[in-house]
């Protein structure tokens, strides 16, 4: 069985810091891999490079069996890979269902693809369910610069499924939410369609433990560990880069 | 209740207004009805520019170089080839959409400010090339005599400036309709979604590059047909009418108007457009200072346009602006400067 993501011997620097040295990373068809490390490890970097946003120096990535490497984010997207940021990104002039119905558009099917309108139609289509999954229904109308900071990032979340994702690149996507929106997420992602692969960047462990099959751990650009949840709540090196580092 | 109340208000001063429009050459001479016409030729331009400046963020000081592309193209057609307003119409877009396209690789990829100065450089470079292509252009003395126009197969041709002007506003009218049906649709979303957030819009898959050269042809296509409405009011074009101050009036005009705003962009250029005619009978040979001060002015008194009102409505039932969020008008008109 091939991998759906192969990421090998990746290398971002920035000046002489190695945000990431050497990353290795494989995730297959619907594969809920779990990204974990304290602060600074370079999470975000390799979001970054697997979402097309930041050029490795070295490295490959190769998605769905080709090099898309040289890729940027719109033609990633476009083939299947959508991300959330750390910081949620949305439209802010535009509504809730606006906002999805712009992410949806890329990758929508039109029932009759000739149509003047078919394809805002079908991705207006698409909208109403994915708000009312996020619990946004009663805001659908409101302008997203308005919303509150959980509920853009449900948006954005809603934002990243219109887009059929085989790949979801989450960058800590329960930061910030109450209790209930957190507890609606996972709800949300462990209803995914199984074919849809998640690599999930997560402080806390409960969420890391209850998504995901395997667990990378990253600290200063490098694998520390990989493994099941279990090997890694157990493994001693990822105790001690934990005590070291954030929590 | 209050947002239904504004909504009723405008609705019936844009009734006036279109009113006000239609009798307005029975109330005037003839004289200021031609400059009325040229007004509307202009006030088109404007659209185009906050086509550009305010849905697709790339603030624009060139639609005089399609504007004028349109206008010689009419105008050589209008004289040798056919005086049938569509055909002129559609010669006059087609130039403006073609110029467009031609100057889409340098602006695309520019942002802000860059986008102003580029676009900036091309007006002028089309004002030079107007000036020196003489057996075309005519060169500085531009050219004159070009024939009046019948709007189509069949029908007489337009003789006095009152149908000249019915003509103008049909035009005009037409057009501003199309821009607003435009902006309903998907490529509208898409355009005011990469004003807002272009790098968030790739992430969702979108070639930005691709909507914003769709968005800068589009715009040279009306300014182009503005160009055939210029010669219709005048029967006369030469280099001076497709200045850089022409261009700096219409930027004007779309600030004050709410850029982001089709019929905010229409009423501020005509406005800013109708200052500058009366400021030249009153104050002959001081009227551009006036202009640079107003501009001034109006950049920092009222750096939201008069459509600020808008941008205040919250929906009901929305949450105040976060602390951190600027406010929502402010993105729409000062970012887009900056971005
Ligand atoms: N654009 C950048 N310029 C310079 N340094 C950066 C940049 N982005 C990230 N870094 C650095 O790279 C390291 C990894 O950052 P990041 O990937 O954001 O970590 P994480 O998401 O794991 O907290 C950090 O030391 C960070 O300061
Ligand atoms: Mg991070």
């Amino acid at each position: 069985m091939t991998g759906l993501l192969e990421a090998q011997e990746i290398s971002v620097r920035y000046g002489s810091l190695a945000a990431l040295d050497g990353v290795d990373l494989r995730i297959h068809d619907g594969q809920r891999h779990a990204l974990i490390g304290p602060n600074g490890a370079g999470k975000t970097t390799l979001l970054n490079v697997l979402g097309g946003s930041t050029r490795p120096q070295r490295g490959t990535v190769r998605f769905d069996g080709r090099d898309v490497g040289r890729l940027g984010p719109a033609a990633r997207a476009r083939r299947g890979i959508n991300r959330i940021h750390q910081r949620p990104a949305v439209f802010p002039t535009l509504t809730a269902t606006e906002n999805v119905v712009v992410a949806a558009l890329p990758r929508v099917v039109p029932r009759r693809r000739w149509w003047p309108g078919g394809r805002r139609r079908a991705a207006q289509r698409t909208a109403g369910p994915l708000l009312d999954q996020m619990g946004l229904t009663a805001v659908a109308a409101v302008p997203a610069g308005h919303l509150a900071h959980g509920q853009r990032r449900q948006l954005e979340i809603a934002m990243a499924l219109a887009g059929r994702p085989r790949l979801l690149l989450l960058d800590e996507p329960a930061a910030g939410l109450s209790a209930i929106e957190v507890g609606r997420l996972v709800e949300l992602l462990q209803a995914l369609p199984r074919a849809v692969a998640v690599l999930l960047v997560e402080h806390r462990l409960d969420l890391v433990y209850a998504l995901s099959d395997t667990v990378t751990v990253l600290r200063d650009g490098q694998t520390l560990a990989a493994g099941t949840p279990d090997e890694i709540r157990t493994s001693p090196l990822v105790r001690q880069a934990y005590a070291d580092g954030v929590a | 209740m209050r947002g239904e109340v504004i909504r009723r208000v405008r609705g019936g001063i844009a009734a006036l207004v279109l009113v006000g429009l239609v009798v307005a050459p029975w109330v005037v001479d003839d004289y200021t009805t031609a400059i009325l016409s040229r007004t509307l030729a202009l006030a088109l331009v404007g659209v185009s520019v906050a086509l550009l400046t305010g849905v697709a963020g790339m603030p624009t000081l060139g639609q005089t170089a399609p504007y004028a592309a349109g206008a010689y193209a009419c105008a050589v057609v209008g004289s040798r080839v056919s005086d049938v307003g569509v055909v002129q119409l559609a010669v006059a877009a087609a130039a403006g959409a073609l110029l467009a396209a031609l100057t889409v690789p340098l602006v695309v990829h520019a942002r802000g400010v860059i986008v102003l100065m580029i676009t900036l450089a091309i007006g002028e470079l089309v004002v030079i090339v107007l000036g020196r292509w003489r057996s075309v252009t005519g060169g500085t003395d531009g050219l004159a005599g070009i024939p009046a126009v019948r709007p189509f197969w069949g029908l007489p041709a337009l003789a006095d400036d009152q149908a000249r002007y019915l003509y103008a506003l049909v035009v005009v009218a037409t057009l501003v309709g199309a821009v607003l049906v435009l902006l309903r649709t998907r490529a509208g979303l898409v355009l005011r979604a990469g004003r807002d957030d272009e790098t968030r819009l790739r992430a969702s898959g979108h070639r930005v590059a691709l909507h914003l050269s769709g968005a800068h042809i589009a715009a040279g296509a009306i300014a182009g047909a503005a160009g055939s409405l210029l010669v219709v009011a005048q029967q006369y074009i030469s280099p001076a009418d497709f200045g850089f101050d022409t261009s700096a009036l219409l930027l004007l005009g779309v600030v004050i108007g709410g850029t982001a705003s089709v019929g905010g962009a229409l009423v501020g250029a005509a406005l800013v457009i109708a200052v500058r005619d009366w400021l030249f009978g009153v104050l002959p040979g001081h009227a551009p200072l006036v202009l640079g001060a107003l501009f001034v002015a109006t950049v920092y008194l009222l750096p939201t346009g008069v459509n600020r009102a808008r941008g205040r409505l919250r929906p009901p039932g929305a949450p105040a602006l976060q602390p951190d969020q600027p406010a929502l008008h402010e993105q729409a008109t000062v970012a887009e400067l900056h971005r």
